[in-house]
């Protein structure tokens, strides 16, 4: 089993969304987050004070996938979040040990 | 005189108390509109019984007495030195709206962490040290500076610019000297939580300033009319001149820039608005407007003070210079306060006016600076002003009060 988290733009939430439904994905968890990366944001003035808003909202999706499902799930993701402009996000994957049903012990790939 | 009072009566509720609520972080809005809220309520009661009498009644030249001591003899017939066309307490209760928004602009300075009760005990009796003796000198009769009834240091001071600007402003620079900046400050930003609710209250202020300038004419005659023309005229002049500074530095002109060069046209318009012709005012606004906005960008930093809401930026800065700027240009052909045909300020060849305008802002000045620390080190000593570092960083909404200003969960 495999966690992919991914951070993309709000705007594309839909379409990540839409394009991970089409590739088999059933369960995800999504997340409202503020962050960056080379972004890094943009300046506000208020009465001659500058303020730098570096954290911008974002969105996380996190989904745990079978091993044979997580290459599909990126793809989808790469090609529906991507506009070609600096702040579109990043996706990061790393190994699960288990998973647990709480409805009903189920435990292992069957369990997501 | 009722509708301009009611007028002055909105420019604190709600107009500062927007103004100042939108600039402060969302945990603290609640607790900058109570302090407005607060003023309009002590002070009234406070001037019902005593302060009333300390500032208008008949006493010596610095202070009145306790002739009008629970506004005995101030009744409905009029008093002649005050305004011969309308009654006493109308004009008491002119004079009371006046009262309550000089501390409540005080209150910018010590923003974000001050302590309900020392607010409270601190702005009422400044309104005995501070206020009541200034009102006293330029308005009350045979006040010292008084132009117009018998002062021996003729002081033009129209509506304001050393009774109410120069005192709140100064003794919000004292306040934030005194206290210290609050946790954080400059290092994390502080940025105001609704630009939207400040732009209301300035417009409000904008609106209710009519009453405030205007009203002071005590009649509805020509005078009130030059007042009324000189405030609008100003405060245009000021929004454009603080824009146009800022759009030069920072590239963008803002919305909180240009509302904040409006009420730094009306802080300086307040002296000089029954005095000056219409090309007068919107020089006094282009000055303020340009001046203020390096009092509050550059000099501010420069000493590193932390006037939460720049108070004295706008009302100290812009109250001397309006109070200066009102004996260069004010004429006896809009009000021949000396006499007829007798020069009045700088531009009619008097220029010794401005030596008695520079009279008038040292001793607002003075009496500010000495009354505040008093006053500050008093209530230091007693109940303490500030709150405490984990207060602060929680909130004065909810650990003054008890609440917040928005609950977005329910």
């Amino acid at each position: 089993m495999q966690k992919i988290e991914a951070v993309i733009q709000p705007s594309k939430l839909d379409a990540v969304k839409d394009a991970l439904l089409e590739v088999g994905i059933e369960g995800m968890t999504i997340l409202e987050a503020r962050g960056h990366g080379r972004q890094k944001g943009h300046t506000e003035f208020y009465r001659g004070r500058e303020y730098t808003v570096d954290l911008l909202p974002k969105i996380k999706i996190e989904l745990v996938v079978r091993d044979e499902m997580a290459e599909k799930a990126v793809q989808a993701i790469l090609s529906s979040a991507r506009t070609g402009k600096i702040g579109d996000g990043k996706i990061f994957i790393s190994k699960i040990d288990d998973a647990i049903r709480i409805r009903n012990d189920e435990r292992g790939p069957s369990a997501l | 005189m009722l509708t301009s009072a009611a007028l002055v009566l909105m420019m604190t509720g709600p107009g500062l108390a927007l103004f100042y609520g939108g600039l402060v972080r969302r945990k603290n809005v609640l607790a900058t509109m109570m302090q407005s809220f607060a003023m309009m309520c002590i002070v009234t009661v406070l001037w019902a019984i005593v302060t009333y009498s300390l500032a208008f009644g008949p006493g010596n030249s610095f202070i009145g007495g306790f002739h009008y001591l629970f506004l005995h003899h101030v009744g409905l017939s009029p008093d002649p030195d005050y305004g011969a066309t309308v009654p006493a307490q109308t004009y008491m209760i002119y004079q009371l709206m006046f009262a309550i928004i000089t501390p409540a602009l005080i209150c910018g300075a010590f923003a974000e962490r001050m302590k309900f009760s020392a607010m409270c005990l601190f702005l009422a009796l400044w309104t005995f040290v501070v206020y009541s003796p200034m009102a006293h000198m330029v308005w009350g009769k045979g006040g010292f500076l008084n132009a117009a009834l018998g002062g021996r240091v003729p002081c033009l001071d129209f509506a304001g610019g050393t009774v109410v600007h120069i005192t709140s402003g100064v003794s919000a620079l004292v306040c934030a000297l005194y206290m210290g900046k609050r946790v954080g400050y400059p290092k994390e930003p502080s940025p105001p939580h609704s630009v939207v609710l400040s732009f209301i209250g300035a417009c409000l202020l904008w609106v209710g300033w009519f009453g405030f300038n205007a009203g002071s004419a005590v009649a509805a005659n020509g005078l009130a009319t030059s007042a009324f023309v000189n405030t609008h005229f100003a405060t245009a002049a000021a929004a454009i001149s603080w824009s146009i500074a800022e759009w030069i530095r920072n590239g963008k002109p803002s919305a909180l820039g240009a509302i904040s060069g409006a009420v730094a046209g009306l802080v300086a318009i307040t002296p000089a608005s029954g005095f000056v012709q219409p090309m007068s005012a919107l020089a006094i606004g282009a000055v303020a407007g340009a001046f203020c906005y390096l009092m509050v960008t550059k000099v501010k930093s420069w000493f590193g003070y932390d006037d939460s809401l720049d108070a004295f930026g706008v009302h100290g800065a812009g109250g001397t210079i309006g109070a200066i700027l009102t004996g260069f240009f004010a004429t006896s052909a809009i009000n021949p306060i000396f006499g007829a045909g007798k020069a009045t300020g700088a531009i009619d060849g008097n220029w010794h006016q401005v030596l008695n305008q520079l009279t008038g802002v040292a001793i607002a000045w003075g009496i500010s600076i000495v009354g505040t620390l008093i006053l500050l080190k008093l209530v230091d000593m007693t109940i303490g002003l500030r709150v405490t570092r984990e207060e602060e960083i929680e909130g004065l909404d909810v650990t003054q009060h008890g609440e917040e200003g928005y609950d977005f969960a329910s």
